[in-house]
């Protein structure tokens, strides 16, 4: 993809205004602290697991221990995380990145 | 019949019906985008299954519930790191890839860069990632046939790896990334029925009793409780503190190395958009995520039904426990018939799994020589559509060949710890430059290139001084002692020395283009100007 001058300024344009600027913050308030979070979360289940083997060996009913129920939780938070973000995505984040790229490829064009 | 001939006939079967779908994309693949990426025309649940298909290697099928029989709830620790690293991907990178990127993993790093020096290093990175995790699934495929297929004679496993990796070169020369794509899914769907028919009958065997089974699973591999925690097989309490933090070492290279991983990379080129791409992940995300769960069930139902011991006798490192455990659960409930039958299901499906693996590995070493280092290095952008395809044949060839005769080579040694080593250099080396490229505006050429080189050669020198290539009882080289790094993996180093040297490169040099960071960012966020899905 070749781009020219002029396509560069139309880009530079739409990154100055408010509605893309809106995008990038709805973008990355949500991705940014969420990544920190499910990364803190499946370290502190690794840390535990290195660390906390007691603690990890309490059997809460029969045979099934608190090792596997924190393992269990990191499934469902994956889950949980996926399905969340493509939610906040649709919503939040489509209808805007739609507008957007209608605007500037008639720009561009 | 006896079990290895009907599993001989069943994979047969798979290889005939793949054979049919590369011969129909050979004939629909006309075009670069063709080759490269199946006219990025498959819809979000076709490449969701393909993504399960290229991610679920033998490794992690035989592999992971191996290592639940022998050393029990250490496997799932690892399932676990395979799966939470999908997280990276959905959010940061499938989307924003998808409407920056071309081709390849390079197409991204390069947009805003010097495009010779960061295509080098992106292939170089490329190529070393997926031939490191090629060859440990080739070697892999020649020790497996011994137990499945019942060839035991060293040149038969050889022959079983020249039948593989010309079966391999097949689907990626004259299918491209349609044909592999469709093999991809084939195998996905083989492999979670598979997995899911032994599950339903071991859980059926328990009255679906998940406590019952593990407390058969304690006992009988005769650990106890220790067996449901973790610390048998990672940072066992023998090794101490090294021990530990090698474990943490190794769940950050699981949790960030899927990201930067080059085959898992380009499937996000095959769909026609970017929403296509975060479809296909959440399916992903789901089919992965249900194989983990089954796999649990797989390992601590070989664990309690063939038994810890019957497991090792048969491979030291547990590879064989989930043909076992179809073998018993299949006499169990169908009588010896039916224990071939599963046996033979399941090697089966353990073969095709790895065909569909290196095919993908093999796309992706290809299209990145081809696109990447002769295209825009070599040939600085003048090659032309049809040459650019031709060399990506003609180099799937030769890596195909390469693997051949490495992986006939290396028959025998142990070369599990090439599929950590492939995670933590994607995760040193290309996360931290895909991350930089696509959200630091002040990134540039020698930023991408030292991250990228940084993170690959600590990685690199950090495992060749480790305890898993020199100075150990598993190690490659065991009468010598170079191993002064006490840790098997470099992740908690070399990935912040990556991302360290990302920065440094960055700030040390005065590039700096504001209009291509306008263009990348409003590209990415907004799909202006992504390439768009094929007509046919």
């Amino acid at each position: 993809m070749t781009t020219d001058k002029h396509d560069a300024s139309v880009y530079e344009e739409i990154q100055r205004s408010a509605e893309f600027q809106d995008l990038k913050r709805r973008f990355r308030r949500w991705t940014f602290p969420m990544t920190a979070a499910f990364l803190v979360w499946y370290l502190l289940y690794v840390v535990l697991s290195g660390w906390a083997r007691d603690f990890m060996g309490i059997k809460l009913f029969g045979n099934i221990n608190v090792a596997l129920v924190f393992g269990l939780l990191q499934f469902v938070s994956t889950f949980a995380i996926a399905w969340a973000y493509s939610r906040h995505a649709e919503k939040h984040l489509d209808p805007i990145a739609d507008k957007l790229r209608h605007e500037v490829e008639e720009k561009i064009q | 019949m006896k079990s290895e001939t009907l599993a001989t006939i069943l994979f047969l079967t798979f290889v005939a019906l793949t054979l049919v779908i590369t011969f129909w994309a050979s004939r629909q693949t006309k075009t670069a985008a063709d080759y490269y990426a199946g006219g990025r025309s498959f819809t979000g649940v076709q490449n969701g299954l393909a993504i399960g298909g290229d991610y679920m290697s033998a490794a992690s099928f035989l592999g992971i519930a191996g290592i639940i029989a022998l050393s029990g709830y250490d496997g799932f620790l690892y399932s676990i790191g395979f799966l939470v690293a999908w997280l990276v991907a959905l959010l940061l990178v499938a989307e924003l890839m998808r409407n920056s990127g071309k081709f390849t993993m390079a197409d991204v790093l390069a947009f805003r860069m010097s495009p010779r020096p960061v295509r080098t290093a992106a292939g170089v990175s490329t190529i070393t990632v997926s031939i490191f995790y090629l060859l440990a699934q080739m070697v892999g495929a020649g020790a497996l046939v011994g137990l499945l297929l019942g060839i035991t004679s060293p040149s038969g496993k050889a022959w079983t790896i020249v039948g593989v990796g010309a079966l391999m070169i097949v689907y990626v020369v004259f299918g491209g990334m349609k044909g592999t794509t469709w093999v991809q899914i084939v195998k996905a769907v083989l492999l979670m029925t598979g997995a899911a028919l032994i599950t339903i009958l071991v859980l059926a065997h328990y009255g679906f009793n998940l406590s019952s089974l593990l407390g058969d699973a304690a006992t009988q591999s005769g650990k106890n409780g220790n067996f449901l925690i973790p610390g048998l097989k990672y940072g066992t309490e023998a090794q101490g503190l090294a021990g530990k933090i090698d474990l943490i070492s190794l769940g950050l290279a699981l949790v960030l190395g899927t990201a930067g991983l080059p085959h898992i990379l380009i499937r996000f080129y095959t769909v026609p958009t970017a929403k296509d791409a975060r479809k296909s992940v959440l399916w992903g995300i789901g089919i992965i995520g249900v194989f983990y769960l089954l796999t649990l069930v797989l390992g601590f139902g070989a664990a309690a039904l063939v038994g810890s011991k019957a497991i090792a006798a048969s491979d030291k490192a547990g590879n064989t426990a989930a043909p076992l455990l179809a073998k018993a659960i299949g006499e169990t409930f169908l009588g010896s018939a039916g224990g071939t039958i599963l046996l033979a299901l399941i090697g089966a499906v353990a073969f095709a799994t790895i065909l569909a693996v290196v095919a993908g590995l093999t796309l992706a070493s290809s299209s990145s020589f081809s696109h990447d280092l002769y295209a825009h290095v070599f040939r600085r952008g003048n090659a032309t559509e049809r040459e650019e395809v031709l060399v990506a044949r003609v180099s799937a060839f030769v890596i195909g060949a390469v693997a051949i005769g490495l992986g006939i080579l290396a028959q025998g040694q142990n070369v599990a710890f090439l599929v950590a080593l492939a995670f933590a250099v994607a995760a040193s080396g290309n996360l931290p430059a895909i991350l930089y490229s696509l959200f630091w505006k002040r990134f540039n050429t020698a930023g991408a290139v030292s991250a990228i080189y940084g993170g690959l050669i600590s990685a690199l020198l950090l495992v060749i001084f480790s305890p898993v290539v020199s100075g150990s009882e598993t190690a490659l080289f065991k009468t010598a002692h170079f191993n002064w790094f006490p840790l098997s993996n470099p992740g908690i180093i070399s990935i912040p020395l990556g991302f360290l040297f990302g920065y440094l490169g960055t700030v040390l040099s005065k590039e700096y283009n504001a209009a291509k960071y306008a263009e990348i960012e409003v590209r990415s966020l907004t799909g202006v100007g992504a390439e768009k899905a094929t007509e046919h």
